[in-house]
Order: C-alpha cells, then structure tokens, then sequence
C-alpha cells in the first residue's frame, strides 16, 4: 500500500461502504448494523495506520496525494495532514464507529438508510479534515450537511423538520458567503501566482500579499462561515434545537465532530492566509469568545432539559477554543486543539449518556428524574465522570486543554490584558455549578417518579462505548504529552505564519 | 537510606492509597471484605510515613529532597522557544510532618469507620472514597510546584463532594456537598490566576525556583503591589479550603457527611491544606498581603467563635471551631508566627480528630442523635469517651500540659509581639477574645453532652460504649494531645526539638522594602550569617530562617510570660462562666439569651452569612441566568426566527409579484394574441373564393404602396 495514498483509501472507504451497502436486503438490519460497523472500523484502523508513519518532527502537511481534477482552474484532488488535522482525523473515524455502535438498538426504523447517511457523513468529515484545495474543501464542506439533515430530519425528535431545516440554512448562508470569499481569493491568486487557484499550500503564499482591506474582507466570510459552525456567540441558536432533536448518534457527531470544523477552518484557513486580519479581528473575537463562554453556562444553568444543558455547555467550551486560537500562543493553540479533542470526548460521552437514559425512560426533562444513583449505579458512576470531565477536573482531560488556553490566553501580547482569561476563568465555575445542579437533581436524592423505579443499568455494549471513551479521557488528563507532541509543530508553524508578536522577554 | 530511597518511598506513600481506591471500587460489589484491603493499604502507607518522617529528620534534616519529571512539553520550531511543565516531589520536614499527620489520622479514621459505617448500604464504597481522598491529600503536601499542588487540590474537592454527599438521599446532603464544591472553587479561580501570573513571570510552577527569581529581583510586572496581588489571589485557594472568611459558609455544612469523614477531611487535613499552601508560599508574601491575611484570619477567628456559642448540633459545634482555629493559625502566620502556625496545625489536627471522633462515638451510642440538648449525664455511659473527648478539649481550650496550650500560647505570644512593635492590639485582642470563648463553648458542650441529667431517657438506656476499633482511635489521639511529643518543656515549647530543630521560619525572597519592618534583613549582620549568599544560589539547602530583627526577638521573649498568664486567665475564666450557666446553673442561659435577643439571634443564625448570600450573589447569579435563557430564546434566536419570517415575507410577497404582476403581463401578452387571433381566425374560413379575393385585395393594396414610394 503506497502511503502517499492511505489517506485516499481512508477518505474512499466509508464511500464504498456506503455504496456497497445499497445491495443489501433492507430486512437484513442486523446484517446492515454489523457492515456499516465493520466498515467504519476498517476506516478507523488506516488511520492508526497513518498515525504510525506520521512524523511529528515534520511541521508541514504528510501523505500528500496530489491528482489534478479541473485542470483549467487549476482545481485539483490535493489531500495531505499535518498534526493538527492528523488528531481531528482520529477523533473522527473513533468516534464514528462508537456511534453506530451508540445506535444500535436506538435507531430501528430505516436502518439502511440511517447506516448509509452515517458512512457518508464520516466521508463528509474526513474530506473536510484533509482538504488542501480550497475547492475540494468547499465540497466536503457542502456534502456533509446533506447527510446531517437527513439524520436529523428523519431519525429526530418532535421538532425535527424545523431544527434540520434551520441547521442546514444557518450553515448554508455562511458557506455560501465563504464560497464567494474562496472564488475572490482563487482570482486575486492570479496576482501573485500568475493563475486561477484554490490550492491551500499556494494560497499560503497569496494570502498574507494581498491588501490589508482585501484581507479584512476575505477573513470575515471565512470566519462568519466558521463561527456559525463552531458555533460563536451570538451564532449558536441553530445547535440547541439541532441537537435536542437529533437522535443520540447525530448529537455525538454533531458535538464531537462537526463543531470542530469551524474552529480547525480557523486555525487552517483563517489565520495563516490572512495573518494581518486575524490579529486586527483577534481582540474582537476573544470577545465573543468569553462572551460565549460565560452566556452559554449561565444559559446552561436554567435548562429543563438534559440535552438542551449539554448543548448550551458546548456553547461555552468552544469558546475555550475560539479563545485559545485567537490568543495565538504556543500554549493556548496547543490548548484550543486539545480541547477540541477533549470537547470530542466529554460532551460526546455525555450527549450518549444522556440517550441511553432517554432510551429507557423516553424522557430528557431533568425534573422527571431523581435518585437514579440507587437504580442504575454504574450509568450514575459514568454521568460523573463525563461531568467531571467536562468541568475540567484536574486528572481528567478537560482540565489539561482549560488550563493550556488560560495560561496562552494570559501571556498573550496580542491580548495583552488578563481580562481574557480572569473572565473566561470564571466560566470554570460555572460549569461546575450546571453540571453539579444536574448530576444531583438526576442521580441524587430520592426516587419520585416511580415510572424510573425499574430502569435497567447500562448493558455491556453500552458500557464498552463509555469505557472506549473514558480511556481516552483519562489518558489525556494524566499524560497529555502523547497528543500534544503530535501537534505542536504544526501549531507553531501556523504561529509563524501569521508572525504574531513575539512574547514579551521576561529577565530571568 | 538515600535520598533515593527516600523518593521512592514518597512515590510508594502517594499512590498505594490510589491503589486501594481502584480495587475497592471496582472489586467493591463483588468481595464482600473489599473494604479490608483498602485497611491494609493505608496501614501500609502510614508505616511508609513513619519510615519516611523518622529518616527525613534523623540523617537528612536540614535538606530539601526533590526529584521532579516533565509533565507537558510543548516543542516547537526554534523561534519560539519551547514549553516544559515540570511536576515533582519536594520532601522537607514541613512535608514529611504533614504527610505522617495525614496518614496516621486517616489511617485511624480507617479503622474507626469499621465499626461506625457497619451496615450501611456502600460501606465498601466508602472506603473506596477515603483512599481516594488520601490520595488527593498526599499529593498536596508532597509536591514541590504549584501547579500539581493545585491538580490535587482540586482533587481533593471531589473526594470531600463524593464523601460530604455519601447519604445522597438526604437533600440536605447532596445540596451540602455541591455547596462545598461550588465555594471551594470561588476561592480556586483566585488561586489559578495567582498561579497564572507566577508562571507568566516566572516561567515555571517550582517552589524553589520562584523563590530563587524572586530573591534575585524579578517581580511580577516589576512592581511589588502585583508581588503583594499575587500572594492574596494564591492566599485565595486557601480561603476556599481552609474556610476563612468570607468563604467559611460551606464547612458547617459540609457535616452531612459522615462523623468520622469530618474527623478526616473537614477538622484535620484537608482543611488545613490552606493553611499549608500559606506556609508553602511564605517567602512571596509581602509585608502588606500577610496584613491581610491576618486580618481575615482575624475575622475568620472571632465570627465563627461567637456562632459556635449557641449551636446546639453537636457537630456544628466543632465544625465552627475548626473555622475559628484555622483562623486562629491563619493569623499567626500572618503576623508573622509561621513556626507556631505550624505547630498549632499538626496539635489542632490531633485534638480536632479526636474531638470529632469523640462526637461519632456519642452519635453512634446515642442512635444517630446529634442535639447536645437532648443528651445528658453520657458520663457514666460512655467513660472513655468521655476522658478522651475532655482531654482533647482542655488542648483545644489551651489547659497546661497540653499540646494545645503550647501551640495556642505560641501563637498569641505572637500577635502580643507584633502588636507591641506595629500597634495593632485588635489582633492579641481578638486572640485572647477567642481563647476565652474557645473554653466557654467546649464546655458548655462537654456539660450539656456527658453531665446533668440525661434529657432523652429512652436513648440514654440504649447507648453503650463504643467497641474496640472506635476507642482505640480515640486513646491514640488523645495521647497525642499531651505536651510530651512534641517538647520536654510543658510550659514553653521554644526549645523543643518540634519548633527549635524541626520546622524553620523560611527566609523571605519578598524585596527588603516590601516586607513587614521586623522583617526586614539586617544586611550586615546576615552576610556573616551567610544569609544573602545562600538566597541567591538555588541549592535547595534548608536550614535558612527569616532573619528576624532584634526588637523582634526581643518583643517575642517579652510577650512570653504575659502572653502565657493572661491566656490561662482567660481559658480559666471561660471554663468557669461554662459551670456557672450550665452545671451549677447560677445564671439562666435562656434568660441570658432573651435579655441580648438580638445578639443571641445573630449568633444562632449564623449572623445571617447564607441568607445574605442567597439573597444577593446567588440570585444575582440564578436571575442573570434566567434572564439569559429568555434574552436567547428570544432575542438572539428571535433574530433568527426574525430573519426567517422576513424572507418568508419577501417569498411570498415576490410569489404575489410573481403570480400577479410576471405571470400577469405574459398572461395579458397570451390573452392580447389570444384576441387578435380571435379577429382573424374570421379570414380563416377555408373557402378557396374568400382566399382568392383576399390575394387580389392583398395585391391591389401592395402595388398601391409600390406606387406611391
């Protein structure tokens, strides 16, 4: 197998899959469930390939394939990583086979088809992680909200049509200002390069050459796009109905996967080709940031229902992220990339926790529960450490990414104020306290709705999806280096890229 | 034994009780004695401890033993330097003291806990959590950095919710344990940005290296009021642990949690751990931030005393004396008595423990009844008991022959110094004041508790002493309450080998200026002391002391007597107002309370701190929330709904256009055709004659035309 090649067959697997899957008998469900499994197994396993024969020492993109496709345009099939999109990478094709596994008993209806949106929406992902064409980008970009509508429209709860039909018109509005932005940079390109492209490692070139005003342009359809995804404050009202409609494998994904899209655009795109916009906007978008991070857990504080409080959560935690990047400092961008993995891994363990809780009782609103500790003591055992986690308890891995943020975030002299992190800080606190509130009315106290008084516990399938997850969340908490080292120099390529301030001397 | 040695022993004492932790925890369902392993394990550790304290003082005593790893590593390209996060061991008396206390006490709260827990539910569980809390414990007092420190001081809070909350069907139980969370990290996010300016200053969360930096001039942002705002904001961390004031509210609650875990957790550890981290971060702390402290300290002293007068929960009791002394020790080290806040430390944790452990044993025989209203005459029931709880409260009451006199006699001798040499009395005042109601209350309790007629006959005829493995505890630390451990001297402890070869006062790396005036390093005098040489040099050679001036040392030596007679007084006095309300009942308490009903309802509401709390900050915090939640249903997403309706609109409007106006001029064009056709559908009648005539008429008209042009 050509290596320069494996993350082709990564990219093509779960498109085969997919297909393939088209032949099956749709009364076959068990038989399409095992397939559609299998296949995103498959996938996951080139990528711990890929892992193996990555080079971290190596700042620049690896596995480079490069095949021309519009060659009038200039437009090729151009896919490579580096160690930021490596980890992304990982999370995705991990967390995929976790949410088939996720839905298995959940999702009955239309398997087939729910297993062949699922395989595409992983192709979705993964494009979009190894993109390094602008165009091809776009592509993935566009394709994965199909799939996602669907999953959401179809397999979702009361409201469905209306949060699919939102989430797939919020995003589409800021791709579509990003694809006029992408078309605008393709063409100026033809200024410094002498032609039409939308070639990711030329574009680096083009970028930081274009005028400051150009700049300014560009970097805000970039960024809208990007901030609607993540999503930033004030842009986040699409992801509490998406998710407290999606079924429990499409709020997974959702949270662990597609959110992080946005904020690996910004690190991908927005900063290194348009280095003098991102500082002049970094401020600005510091702002929302902590903005974000503190109104999403005050949000979080009063919800009533289970997902809705997990939902505004990430509101909060990608705002950790959005101010890791834009602090843009060794530490807080190795933070904000940790934490987005971290972010992965707590809120998709807990959004899957919050189904299988809703699987058995068919109910998310926190008030019908109480005293589940004494019913289901291994289900009330894993919602604790997910909290946990997700509070940034030192030792688990959320801590490790708020605290790298944090301290970037207060040496930074492009924010130059600690302001930032001293406000951010306090929506540590916060979370505790949504958190801890929903842990103790859920688990704690005594049972008052007798409906509960027979729930069974967590069965083995569901103990293994947490227990993949919870290795993962304590590894990074107790020894992170094993990830960070995989990024960082990438991380510090891009912050020569956009040859941010060097950070004030301090004498020894 | 080598330093090595020493090391892995450390190594061993920190992570065995994690051991038991996890196999308690996941074998705990299926072996029914799981709970003995986790028994061995701490006893196992507690041997290490007395290992580890009995070489640390005997063949290294004036060394710091550190061994450290790199934790986080951040490489990168060569412009940007690189990013290393150390995390580490420091071993030096300080340490190897506080981890022998840690263990030994959790190790007796282990085995009282057989006997006390018996029966419950989790009882494995249980056990589960205290290795889990020994853990978080032993990592606070070994590590040689802030950062890991603040790790396990987070930890520690978990294990304090898990086990606050244990009883998780009581309400008050769970809402107790979140509420220890919740006001512990207030106090940690003051802590984390003191951290955080360390770091950004420094480069590095290692003790010994800021000192080094600081002695050497660095400063954070080169000014020493930031010196002093770094030092309050750490001192934060211990206000949310060591519940000072204003962050006192959560301790008294937290005594929902089982008897022997507030022996454990809530009197003699980890609570202490702010006292801890103080005299860990002693050196950085400027002349102004100790001021501080020890007025907190101050108040943190006196309030929870005069609440603790009228409780009548037994525990409550004791957890707003603990208050009151964690005051008591913060002070101290505030004015400048770190040896004797130390000291005060380690004899509080033992007498506090036993204290608390004492009230289990009375709780468990009184069948779970905590109101010291209802007990009574518990003196003939319970006589062990009895005898430990009284001399574990004449140490905590400051009697002669206690360890506690010696420790409490130290720390007002020292704020008697300082107020001799800077003019604050109001400190020695609110010293002796507490040290009389300190008496007052623990009599009262032991009167109303062991003497007088018992006022719940059915309870009394049912208790019992408690069994072998609760009594043993209890002997064990009540001996260790007797001056003997820790001096030969039972009336000044000065020359004993705890404060005069054990524990030294740190030197200072705070600039000369920054400090308190007594402070201050006599330049010429300390150079032949090999003072200043060894600040700027980073071996981690102990044995240096704060050079204290000669009107220090002075004022020290003369506080000791009068410090020494008036706190007997006032111990006395407070002793003997305790027999004339409650045992000889000259004056009637009731009346008393009746006659100073204001002040006797403050007291006994605890001057209002919760209510004020819930009334401001919480709902503060819970009305903003709300008031969020509406602002984004209905104004950010409003917005969106809001731009959707409007292009619902301009569809449909551009619909109406289209169907009315568009579509309406091609329809007119069609029907305008439509109508001419009609005219000349008429000339269409298919008769080859009208054809025909048409054609000649045609023909006639076009020829015409030609004609004419």
């Amino acid at each position: 197998m050509e290596t320069n090649q494996l993350l082709s067959y990564i990219l093509f697997t779960p498109l085969l899959g997919a297909l393939l899957l088209l032949v099956f008998q749709r009364e076959n469900e068990n038989e399409i469930r095992i397939f559609g499994l299998s296949i995103s197994v498959i996938t996951f396993g080139l990528t711990l390939m890929v892992l193996s024969k990555f080079d971290s020492i190596n700042p620049g993109f690896q596995f480079v394939h490069k095949v021309p496709w519009i060659t009038n345009l200039n437009i090729s099939y151009h896919v490579g990583i580096d160690g930021l999109s490596l980890l992304l990478l990982l999370l995705t094709t991990f967390i995929t086979p976790l949410t088939l596994l996720s839905s298995w008993k959940a999702i009955n209806k239309k398997v087939k088809e729910f297993t062949f949106f699922m395989l595409l929406l992983e192709v979705g992902m993964i494009g979009v992680f190894v993109s390094l064409d602008l165009f091809l980008f776009y592509v993935f970009w566009e394709a994965m909200l199909i799939p996602m509508y669907f999953i959401i429209g179809i397999w979702g709860g009361e409201r469905r049509i209306y949060a699919s039909v939102k989430f797939f018109l919020f995003t589409m509005t800021g791709s579509l200002i990003m694809l006029v932005a992408i078309i605008w940079l393709g063409v100026s390109a033809g200024g410094v390069v002498g032609h039409f492209t939308t070639d990711l490692v030329e574009l680096y070139s083009v970028g930081p050459a274009l005028a400051k005003n150009f700049q300014n342009w560009l970097f805000l359809a970039f960024a809208l796009s990007f901030a609607i995804k993540i999503p930033l404050f004030p842009l986040h009202t699409w992801l509490p109905d998406a998710h407290v409609e999606a079924p429990t494998a499409g709020s997974i994904i959702l949270a662990a996967v597609l959110l992080k899209m946005g904020t690996y655009g910004l690190i991908r795109f927005c900063l290194p080709l348009f280095p003098e916009a991102a500082i002049t906007f970094a401020p600005f978008l510091s702002v929302l940031a902590v903005i974000g991070i503190i109104y999403g857990a005050l949000v979080a504080m009063v919800q009533k229902d289970m997902k809705k409080l997990v939902a505004y959560s990430s509101v909060s935690h990608l705002g950790f992220v959005v101010l890791g990047i834009f602090a843009m400092t060794q530490e807080s961008m190795q933070g904000a990339i940790i934490q987005m993995v971290n972010h992965g891994l707590s809120t998709g363990a807990l959004f899957f926790l919050v189904g299988v809780i809703y699987e058995r009782s068919h109910t998310r609103e926190i008030s019908d529960y109480g005293g589940l500790a004494k019913i289901v003591p291994v289900y009330s055992a894993a919602l604790l450490i997910a909290s946990l986690s997700s509070i940034g308890l030192p030792g688990l891995n959320g801590f490790i990414g708020e605290f790298l943020i944090l301290l970037g975030a207060f040496k930074s002299p492009l924010l130059n104020t600690w302001g930032f992190t001293v406000f951010a800080a306090t929506g540590v606190i916060f979370s505790a306290v949504y958190l801890l509130w929903m842990y103790q009315r859920v688990i704690f106290g005594v049972v008052k709705n007798p409906k509960m008084e027979h729930l069974p516990d967590m069965n083995k399938r569901e103990i293994f999806i947490f227990a993949s997850l919870l290795i993962f969340i304590v590894w990074i908490g107790v020894y992170p280096n094993t990830f960070l080292k995989i990024s960082d120099r990438s991380t510090a390529r891009v912050l020569i890229q956009v040859n941010t301030p060097v950070p004030r001397e301090i004498p020894k | 034994m080598t330093e090595f040695n020493l090391i892995q022993i450390a190594v061993a004492i920190l992570f065995l009780p994690l051991v038991g932790f996890a196999f308690v925890l996941f074998f705990g369902k299926k072996i029914k004695n799981a709970y003995l392993f986790e028994i061995s394990i701490i006893t196992v550790t507690f041997i290490l401890t007395a290992v580890l304290l009995f070489n640390k003082l005997s063949w290294f005593p004036d060394k710091n033993i550190v061994s450290e790893f790199s934790w986080i590593r951040i490489q990168n390209l060569a412009v940007l330097g690189n990013i290393s996060i150390d995390l580490g061991f420091l071993l030096d008396n300080l340490s190897v003291i506080m981890i022998f206390t840690v263990a030994l006490i959790s190790m007796l709260v282990h085995i009282f806990s057989i006997a006390y827990m018996k029966g419950d539910r989790l009882y494995n569980r249980y056990f589960a959590y205290l290795g889990l809390f020994t853990f978080s414990m032993s990592g606070i007092v070994l590590t040689h950095n802030i950062l890991m420190m603040y790790i396990f001081w987070e930890l520690v809070g978990i294990s304090s919710y898990l086990l606050i909350g244990f009883w998780y069907e009581k309400k008050s139980a769970s809402d107790a344990g979140k509420k220890a969370f919740l006001v512990n990290r207030i106090g940690d996010i003051g802590m984390f940005s003191g951290i955080m300016l360390i770091f950004n200053t420094y480069h590095t969360f290692t003790f010994d290296k800021i000192f080094t930096q600081m002695a050497a001039g660095t400063l954070p942002f080169n000014s020493e009021f930031w010196l002093t705002v770094t030092g309050l904001l750490l001192f934060c961390g211990a206000v949310g642990k060591s519940a000072q004031f204003p962050l006192h509210v959560w301790l008294p609650d937290a005594m929902e949690g089982p008897t022997p875990v507030s022996a454990l957790i809530h009197a003699a550890t980890m609570v202490a751990a702010g006292v801890f981290l103080v005299c860990r971060i002693y050196p950085i702390l400027t002349g102004n931030a100790l001021f501080i402290i020890a007025v907190i300290g101050a108040l943190s002293a006196v309030i929870p005393a005069t609440i603790a007068l009228t409780q009548n929960d037994i525990k409550k009791v004791l957890a707003y004396s603990t208050v009151s002394q964690l005051g008591y020790m913060v002070m101290a080290l505030g004015v400048g008595a770190y040896k004797f806040a130390f000291f005060h430390l380690i004899t509080h944790a033992f007498f506090k423990a036993c204290l608390f452990l004492g009230s289990g044993s009375v709780i468990h025989a009184m069948h779970h009844e905590q109101d010291i209203t209802k007990m009574g005459g518990l003196k003939k029931k319970l006589p062990l008991t009895y005898a430990t709880f009284l001399i574990a409260s004449l140490a905590l009451s400051g009697i002669p022959l206690t360890s506690g006199f010696l420790s409490k006699d130290g720390i007002l001798q020292g704020t008697f110094a300082f107020a001799s040499l800077t003019g604050h009395w109001l400190f020695p005042a609110a010293g002796f004041a507490v040290a009389m109601l300190t008496a007052f209350y623990m009599f009262r309790l032991i009167i109303l508790t062991f003497h007088g007629e018992p006022k719940n006959k059915e309870k009394y005829d049912h208790a019992h002493e408690s069994p072998f493995v609760m009594a043993m505890p209890l002997v064990v630390l009540s001996t260790l309450s007797i001056f003997f451990w820790y001096t030969p001297n039972p009336v000044n402890a000065d020359a004993g080998w705890f404060l005069s070869k054990w524990i030294k006062s740190p030197v200072l790396s705070v600039p000369q200026n920054a400090r308190y005036s007594f402070m201050k390093t006599d330049v010429v005098s300390s150079v032949s002391k090999e003072g200043i040489a060894d600040i700027n040099n980073s071996t981690t050679v102990e044995g240096k002391e704060i050079v204290y001036s000669e009107a220090y040392t002075e004022a020290m030596h003369h506080a000791h007597y009068p410090a020494m007679f008036l706190s007997l007084l006032v111990a006395a006095l407070g002793i003997v107002f305790a027999f004339i309300f409650y045992y000889w009942k000259k004056i009637s308490a009731d009346k008393l309370a009746a006659d100073i009903e204001p002040l006797y309802k403050l007291s006994f509401n605890k001057w209002y701190f919760d209510e004020i709390y819930n009334a401001t900050a919480v709902a503060f915090t819970m009305g903003s929330s709300r008031f969020l939640a509406w602002f984004d249903m209905n104004i950010v997403d409003g917005a969106v709904n809001g731009v959707a309706t409007v292009t619902r609109w301009t569809s449909s409007f551009t619909g109406k256009f289209d169907s009315v106006i568009v579509d309406g001029l091609v329809n007119l064009v069609a029907y305008f055709s439509g109508f001419i056709g009609l005219i000349l559908r008429r000339f269409q009648t298919g008769k080859v004659q009208t054809y025909l005539v048409l054609v000649v008429f045609s023909l006639v008209i076009i020829l015409y035309l030609f004609k004419t042009f």
